[in-house]
């Protein structure tokens, strides 16, 4: 387990070393060119801006060798501290991402649990002979649906049922004007909105687990201890839940840790084409404003949250596998 | 579709059996029908573009070149985006150049990583650790934000070729892994024992024994990292990380989601983009899955 997070460490060290070296590897400073445009467009945020900028150049300036800066930059991560937004200028970065968080979580949580979920069950029905027939049918269109990239699946379920037969809203994590509160009204109004894109990212998801989990099946029903198990007259459901389903789903969660990263790639760009409030659509902003501190902000706090999602996985592994202890024999 | 797939039964008529290679290709094809399936979305697509670039002047994918906004006409086949490019010339100029940027970036992807995984499954020892544990490190982090970073960092005027380039950075990782897997398991056959007391040399056997071997498997992992380069591209076209100037499938969907033209209801603008990927999702996906058949005779079905 010290491993394990001992590559967590060196994933957060990565994630701000990347962040600090790879915008000075292209000769000129985007982050200060774009504060010193800033604040020559002038206006109500001039003043604000020319602090930052002279703040700017006396932690990150020239004046100071390379890995004095290298440093400086380090120690501000570690405390989570990423400067403000040079686009909204008066907010810092944490801010705005801390209110940005908690849909892409929701959205992301649901919709992996159950594409996972959803996905390892079919998978195994797929693979048992006594399942209904019908099943069958849907090998292909799973197959098909999983090559396809999130956002599309999302382009077209937004023009079939939100745009063509209008059954759901198209754009946005809540409609506009509604209050935001705990009340039935707005949760209810949060989920709608929710449905489309959770909905794009499932479809396609889920093919690749019920693939992955149907192939595990068929090898692990040739195994030895199925035929005995056979042999010993247990009943078929038996079997198939206890001998092959339990077997066949540990490879299944070690895949889980290792498409998280590939899910949320995705899911940036299904945020991005329905407007949902998450980070996906702040990086898209930021992208879009040339919000450096912004971007580098969001990146590198998605990194530590897919490595921490990570290490919570693995150290939940050995619950699952009781073959595997992280304690040395 | 497991049911199409009839073990081979009878021996084909006795006339048929002397057609040459042809026929025994068509005869393999039905057997693995994913290669087929690939393998004619493909040509389609080679198709298209071969025809449209005989047919269609592509300069016309340019700004300004046409009328804004028409609805697909006898004229128009594809219908005219809001800033007056025709859409069918945009599709014929750009589908090659998402291509391209697939081709050059899953190339340069698998070469490195046939370099690293053969090297590291070969040598062993602290190569291999180091190797192995960058390799895996690197697959944790969502690769389409690393891109993001370095594509944000050198924005102005980024060309197609840059573009292969920046998500060529990201494309060696899982290619290295998978091949490294393989040739761990290869590496213990007997043949390779064989040439190693034989007295050849390290190189030499992974040249000479080890890479024909896994020719097969290569080609798939080829055809997956296109796939998946195709994709990293797209994903940071969308984003606005694309090269501005040029009409590629995933700038057009940059200029549908920029001008909400699902929206206003300019379906035509989206829909020759979104079916044409379509086709270069599912054509790489059925290749590789064919690929990977001839790859591994194992994984030819059990039920």
């Amino acid at each position: 387990m010290a491993k394990r997070f001992g590559v967590f460490l060196v994933i957060v060290w990565l994630a701000a070393t990347l962040n600090f070296f790879l915008p000075r590897l292209s000769g000129m400073d985007p982050v200060r060119q774009k504060l010193l445009a800033q604040a020559q467009l002038g206006g109500y945020v001039q003043t604000g801006i020319e602090a930052m900028v002279k703040e700017y150049e006396q932690r990150f300036g020239l004046n100071k060798p390379l890995w004095r800066q290298y440093l400086n930059y380090l120690s501000d991560v570690s405390r989570l501290n990423f400067n403000y937004s040079i686009a909204n200028y008066p907010r810092t970065v944490n801010e705005i991402i801390a209110e940005a968080i908690p849909w892409t979580v929701g959205l992301l949580g649901t919709t992996t649990l159950l594409s996972f979920s959803i996905g390892t069950f079919l998978g195994a029905l797929l693979a048992w002979p006594r399942a209904p027939r019908w099943m069958r049918y849907l090998m292909p269109p799973l197959w098909a649906l999983h090559a396809i990239p999130f956002f599309l699946c999302g382009l077209i379920l937004m023009y079939l049922l939100a745009f063509q037969i209008k059954l759901l809203p198209m754009f946005g994590g809540y409609s506009a004007g509604a209050f935001p509160g705990l009340t039935v009204e707005f949760v209810g109004d949060v989920l709608k909105h929710a449905i489309l894109p959770a909905l794009s990212i499932v479809l396609v998801a889920l093919g690749g687990w019920a693939l992955a989990m149907r192939g595990m099946m068929v090898t692990t029903q040739g195994e030895d201890y199925v035929t005995f198990a056979e042999a010993k007259g247990l009943k078929s459901l038996t079997i198939f839940l206890r001998y092959c389903v339990r077997n066949a789903i540990l490879p299944q969660t070690t895949a889980l840790a290792l498409a998280l990263g590939q899910i949320l790639s995705g899911a940036v760009l299904v945020e991005v084409i329905f407007g949902y409030p998450g980070v996906g659509t702040l990086l898209f902003l930021a992208i879009r404003e040339n919000d450096h501190f912004l971007i580098q902000g969001i990146v590198f706090t998605v990194i530590v949250a897919l490595g921490l999602a990570t290490l919570i996985l693995d150290a939940i592994y050995p619950l699952l596998d009781p073959r595997i202890t992280y304690r040395r024999s | 579709m497991a049911d199409e797939i009839s073990p081979p039964t009878a021996v084909p008529e006795a006339g048929r059996l002397r057609q040459g290679r042809l026929a025994d290709t068509g005869r393999y094809m039905r057997r693995n029908p994913s290669l087929a399936v690939g393998i004619v979305l493909l040509l389609i697509l080679v198709l298209f573009v071969g025809i449209g670039h005989l047919a269609v002047d592509t300069s016309k994918a340019r700004a300004l070149s046409a009328p804004a906004m028409r609805a697909p006409s006898l004229q128009y086949p594809f219908g005219t985006d809001r800033q007056g490019r025709d859409l069918l010339a945009v599709m014929v100029a750009g589908t090659p150049l998402t291509l391209q940027i697939g081709f050059i970036a899953g190339l340069l992807g698998v070469g490195i990583g046939s370099i690293l995984g053969f090297v590291s499954a070969y040598y062993r020892g602290k190569v291999d650790t180091i190797i192995r544990g960058i390799a895996d490190i690197g697959l944790t982090v969502p690769g389409l934000l690393v891109l993001i970073i370095i594509a944000v960092s050198i924005k102005e005027g980024l060309t197609v070729n840059q573009m292969a380039l920046i998500v060529a950075s990201l494309a060696w990782l899982n290619p290295t892994r998978t091949i490294r897997a393989q040739v761990l398991s290869l590496r213990e056959r007997a043949y390779v024992e064989v040439a190693r007391l034989s007295g050849m040399s390290g190189p030499e056997i992974i040249f000479k024994e080890l890479m024909p071997n896994l020719l097969p498997y290569l080609g798939a992992t080829l055809v997956n990292a296109v796939s998946n380069a195709i994709l990293a591209s797209i994903g940071l076209e969308v984003l606005g990380l694309g090269p501005i100037d040029s009409p590629t499938l995933g700038m057009t969907l940059y200029w549908v989601n920029y001008n909400a033209a699902l929206l206003n209801g300019w379906w035509w603008w989206w829909t020759a983009p979104i079916v044409i990927i379509l086709i270069v999702f599912l054509g790489l996906f059925f290749l590789t899955v064919g690929l990977d058949e001839i790859a591994n005779p194992k994984l030819r079905r059990a039920v």
